[in-house]
C-alpha cells in the first residue's frame, strides 16, 4: 500500500512538472499593463496596453544624436554604466560583449549603454572606451543625455534608479534590459553572470521568431 | 581484493607524500587559497576569472615578463593604483587607471601569490615581510 501511495506522488509530482514547463515559446511581457475598453464596429472590445519605454534624447560615442525614432524596428538590449566604474561595469560589459559578437552582423538587434555619469563620460571619452572595448560600427551605441533625464529613464526600464554616494561614486545594478520592437520589456538578466547573459542571447533567438517581431507591428 | 590492497597502499604513499610538504610549500598552499579568495573579491570584475583582462581597457595579468620585471612594483601599483600610468602588456599598450584598493600586507602578498602563480604565471611565493619592504619604497 504504501509503494502505491509513494508511486503515485511521484506520478503527481512527475505531472506537475510536465504542466508547468509548457509548450510555448514565447517570452514574457514585462511592467504595468492597463487594460483599455473602447468600441469597435458596435462591440465592447478590452485591449491591454502594456508598459512601454518613454522616448529619449541622448547622444552616441560618435557624436551623432540618438532618440528613440533611431531604434525603431530594432530589438535591443539596454543597460546603465560609467566608463570609471571600478566593479561591476568591467565584467557586465565583459559579458555584453559576447551578445555584441553574437549579433553584430544583425542589422535588427541593437545593443544601448546609458551613461549614468554624463559629466565625465563625454562623446570623446564614450569613442575611446568603445575603441578599447573593441566595439565598432552602429550594433552597440554608448550613449551621453541629460543626467535627470537618464536616471527618470531608468525607472522606465524596471532597474534601480542610480544614485551618487559621499565617494561620488554612483551606485547602480547591473541588469540587462530586453525590449522589443513595440519598445515593451520581454526579459532582464543579471549581466555580472555569463550564464543569464547565455540565456539572453537565446531569448534574443526566440523572440526574433515572434510574428509581432517580423512585422515589427 | 588484490585491487583494494594496492589502492590502499596507493592512498598510504600519497598521505605521506603530502604529509611531506616543507613548510615553504605549506606557506605557499596558504597564500595561494587565501589569494584567490581575494582575487575574486577585489581584481576579478576588471582583470577576468583567468586573468585575461578585457579587450584594450583593462590589462591582462598574463604576462609573466611584465610581472617579473616588475614584482617590487606591483604591491605600490595593488595599493595606490596607477592612475595615467603606461604599461606595456603583451606587446600592448595600456593607460593605467586601476584604482587603489585598500589592502593589508599580508593580503597584497596572498593575493600577489595567487596572481603571479596562477593564469601561466610561476613565480614563487610573495611574503608578507617582502610586501612591506616593496611599500616603503612606493613613490
Amino acid at each position: 500500500m504504501k509503494k502505491l501511495i509513494g508511486g503515485m506522488v511521484a506520478l503527481l509530482a512527475l505531472g506537475a512538472c510536465k504542466f508547468n514547463t509548457g509548450p510555448t515559446a514565447t517570452l514574457p511581457v514585462y511592467g504595468n499593463r492597463t487594460p483599455v475598453t473602447k468600441t469597435v464596429g458596435g462591440k465592447t472590445v478590452t485591449d491591454t496596453i502594456y508598459q512601454t519605454i518613454p522616448a529619449f534624447k541622448t547622444v552616441n560615442q560618435y557624436g551623432d544624436s540618438i532618440t528613440s525614432k533611431n531604434l525603431a524596428g530594432n530589438i535591443y538590449v539596454a543597460d546603465f554604466f560609467f566608463t570609471t566604474c571600478p566593479s561591476i561595469c568591467p565584467v557586465m560589459h565583459r559579458n555584453m560583449l559576447n551578445v555584441y559578437n553574437a549579433f553584430k552582423a544583425d542589422k535588427e538587434v541593437k545593443i544601448i549603454s546609458y551613461s549614468i555619469d554624463p559629466k565625465h563620460d563625454s562623446v570623446n571619452v564614450l569613442k575611446k572606451y568603445a575603441d578599447n572595448l573593441g566595439i565598432a560600427g552602429n550594433t552597440w551605441w554608448l550613449l551621453q543625455g541629460k543626467k535627470e533625464e537618464i536616471y527618470k529613464l531608468s525607472e522606465s526600464y524596471l532597474v534601480r534608479k542610480p544614485e551618487e554616494d559621499a565617494r561620488q561614486l554612483f551606485i547602480h545594478d547591473g541588469y540587462f534590459i530586453l525590449v522589443d520592437k513595440q519598445k515593451r520589456i520581454r526579459g532582464t538578466y543579471d549581466g555580472t553572470l555569463p550564464e543569464q547573459v547565455t540565456k539572453l542571447i537565446a531569448d534574443i533567438k526566440t523572440l526574433k521568431t515572434e510574428p509581432d517581431q517580423i512585422t515589427g507591428k | 581484493m588484490k585491487l583494494k590492497i594496492i589502492s590502499a597502499i596507493g592512498l598510504l604513499i600519497a598521505v605521506l607524500f603530502f604529509s611531506c610538504q616543507t613548510e615553504d610549500e605549506i606557506t605557499f598552499a596558504r597564500y595561494y587559497s587565501t589569494g584567490s579568495v581575494v582575487y575574486q573579491n577585489k581584481c576579478q570584475n576588471c582583470h577576468g576569472k583567468d586573468g585575461q583582462g578585457l579587450s584594450a581597457l583593462m590589462p591582462p595579468l598574463t604576462d609573466s615578463v611584465f610581472l617579473k620585471a616588475n614584482k617590487a612594483l606591483l604591491p605600490c601599483i595593488v595599493k595606490y593604483g596607477a592612475k595615467g600610468k603606461l604599461m606595456i602588456i603583451n606587446q600592448h599598450p595600456f593607460e593605467g587607471n586601476m584604482p587603489p584598493v585598500d589592502l593589508a600586507p599580508i593580503e597584497i602578498a596572498e593575493v600577489l601569490t595567487y596572481v603571479t602563480n596562477s593564469f601561466g604565471n610561476k613565480a614563487g611565493v610573495v611574503t608578507a615581510q617582502q610586501v612591506e619592504a616593496d611599500l616603503s619604497k612606493c613613490n
